[in-house]
């Protein structure tokens, strides 16, 4: 049984090309059964064109892509019916009602005419809609319509969900309920969602992937990512030395502690130093201790605790480094 | 074809609840009205040769040219500008399934504005009670050509609206197809240039694209299996060109 098999989606080589400019190039990546992925990538990185292949709306111009065991090119009515897909913007009809909404999507996801009524109350409750559920669609908030998009996505209950940018446009406090709605599904729905709010991502997924030009340029765990590409620890310093002099400082505490990053100096001669190193454990001290015996000012010293958004910004620096170089 | 009948009730209910629809129905009963009115004065004034029926069904492209755009404008035009098309087709439904049960609609909204002119026959059997004025054989034929040309036009204004994603475009678009077929056949059928030896073909498929010819046959009660193919074949070549629209536009959108 296909439907039984550990790994939810497995791409391998995926290519797709529209007239002779490549959006996404050679992707390949597995997401486990129960798992939520994050997809993260630039503007025009090729996100939406990986998720509509996916979901079988766009053919692949090579590659081969399979959810739950099915190959979405021959199979895609068998993908249809188990991925539950919110696109980019979230389009929604503007001139019906939201129960009406879902009554005719559960139609059209083939949800038993029985079962739907009360699948309806249940995603509206769990969507917080329940107060607007006889609002007409194009009258909703920004925050109500999104969150008829997900209640949409999630109603006929698909083993795979796959939500292009979900949180944006959203507050506060509705990106709160969506991180929780979204976390609730874990172990239930394998889901993969984009998003450029990257605490997001980093709160809810169990897993990210950094896509840039087409290309996959990391993924991981959020912490494996950080020390992959950030190196494992970073300590983040304002004193007033020459390079040389800092140098010799820090070869005392540990020869393998790199200067990463030194800014210019200020008026005062203070400048903003990185520095990195592959040990885990804390060297804050020794640093501070090496610095003051080679009687350097310092102003400030701590140990960076670095955020998705850096692994995203290096990452994709890194790739156009790369893009560049050749 | 499981989600035909889903979609169809779908757009039907959607076509009821849009006040367009109504702003459509009443120009249309009011466009008609005048044109049955004027008709019966004419009647009234002197003795005529053919029946009120035959004069009013000969006017059938005066509403086609303007309802047609109107009702088959918005149907996929406006899921593409929206992008619900996306939604749509990412559930297990076909393109065919979608184009059909929005064809569908559009078409029982066409024959359910067209059905309730009977209520002028009505008026005049009830309050002229002349059988002269109502004679049975161009009123079905004209019924009938209605229904069977209906299918035709419906499916070019869905064609037109899977070809652009701006409502506008769409409906100047069907209204410029729907001209041309409607008027192109009797101009190309009269003009000299075509009557050479070498064009005797063209001549001859010009003069099987005759929509008004068509018509009076039906009025006159001839059902030509040839007119009826012509209509038949037309609306499916129409729809098949819809979907592969709508697909194409999918693959290189």
């Amino acid at each position: 049984m296909p439907d039984q098999l550990p790994t939810a989606i497995a791409v391998s080589h995926l290519v797709k090309t529209f007239s002779g400019v490549t959006a996404v190039n050679d992707v390949s990546f597995t997401v486990g059964r129960g798992e939520i992925m994050g997809f993260l990538g630039p503007n025009g990185a090729g996100k939406s064109t990986t998720m509509r292949i996916l979901t079988g709306y766009l053919p692949a111009s090579s590659g081969r892509v399979s959810i739950c065991g099915y190959p979405v090119t021959t199979q895609s009515e068998d993908i249809k019916r188990r991925v539950g897909y919110m696109p980019e913007n979230n389009p929604l009809p503007e001139d019906m009602r939201v129960s009406e909404y879902l009554y005719y999507r559960g139609r059209l996801k083939e949800v038993a005419r029985r079962k739907l009524g009360p699948r309806i109350d249940e995603v509206l409750e769990v969507c917080d809609l329940k107060r607007v559920r006889h609002k007409i669609i194009g009258q909703l908030s920004k925050g109500y319509r999104q969150r008829v998009g997900i209640a949409e996505a999630i109603l006929a209950e698909p083993p795979v969900i796959i939500m292009d940018e979900p949180t944006i446009g959203l507050d506060p406090h509705q990106i709160l309920i969506v991180r929780d709605l979204i976390a609730g599904l874990r172990g239930r729905m394998t889901v993969i969602i984009s998003s450029h709010i990257l605490p997001e991502i980093e709160m809810t997924c169990d897993r990210v992937l950094i896509i840039n030009q087409g290309r996959i340029v990391a993924q991981g765990t959020p912490a494996a990512l950080r020390r992959e590409i950030l190196g494992r620890s970073r300590y983040e310093l304002v004193v007033a030395c020459e390079k040389a002099v800092l140098e010799d400082a820090l070869g005392l505490v540990d020869p393998a502690l790199r200067v990463a990053t030194l800014g210019e100096p200020d008026s005062d001669g203070f400048r903003a130093v990185t520095l990195t190193i592959e040990r885990e454990d804390e060297l804050g001290e020794p640093i501070l201790q090496a610095l003051l015996a080679k009687r350097m000012r310092v102003r400030a010293l701590n140990r960076a605790h670095p955020t998705l958004e850096d692994v995203f910004l290096a990452a994709t620096r890194r790739s156009w480094d790369v893009i560049d170089k050749r | 074809m499981k989600h035909f009948f889903t979609i169809l009730s779908h757009e039907i209910r959607m076509l009821l609840v849009t006040p367009s629809t109504y702003i459509a129905s009443v120009i249309f009963l009011s466009l008609m009205g005048f044109v049955f009115t004027d008709i019966l004065e004419t009647y009234s004034q002197a003795p005529q040769a053919s029946s009120p029926a035959d004069v009013f069904f000969k006017q059938f492209y005066l509403p086609v040219l303007f309802m047609v755009p109107l009702l088959t404008m918005k149907c996929l035009a406006e899921e593409r500008r929206l992008g619900t098309i996306e939604t749509l087709l990412t559930t297990p439904v076909t393109t065919t399934e979608v184009v059909l049960g929005k064809y569908g609609a559009a078409y029982a909204l066409y024959a359910a504005l067209w059905g309730s002119t009977a209520g002028f026959f009505w008026i005049l059997r009830k309050f002229a009670g002349d059988a002269r004025l109502l004679e049975w054989g161009p009123m079905v034929g004209g019924y009938i050509f209605i229904a069977v040309s209906g299918l035709l036009f419906i499916a070019i204004g869905v064609l037109a609206s899977a070809l652009s994603r701006n409502q506008a475009v769409a409906s100047i678009l069907c209204f410029a197809m729907l001209f041309g077929l409607i008027f192109g056949g009797s101009y190309l059928g009269d003009a000299a240039w075509l009557k050479s030896d070498l064009l005797h073909p063209v001549k001859a498929a010009v003069d099987y694209a005759q929509v008004f010819r068509h018509y009076e046959d039906f009025s006159r009660g001839v059902v030509d299996l040839r007119q009826l193919l012509f209509y038949l074949s037309g609306t499916v070549l129409a729809l098949l060109f819809s979907i592969l629209g709508v697909e194409a536009k999918l693959l290189h959108g």
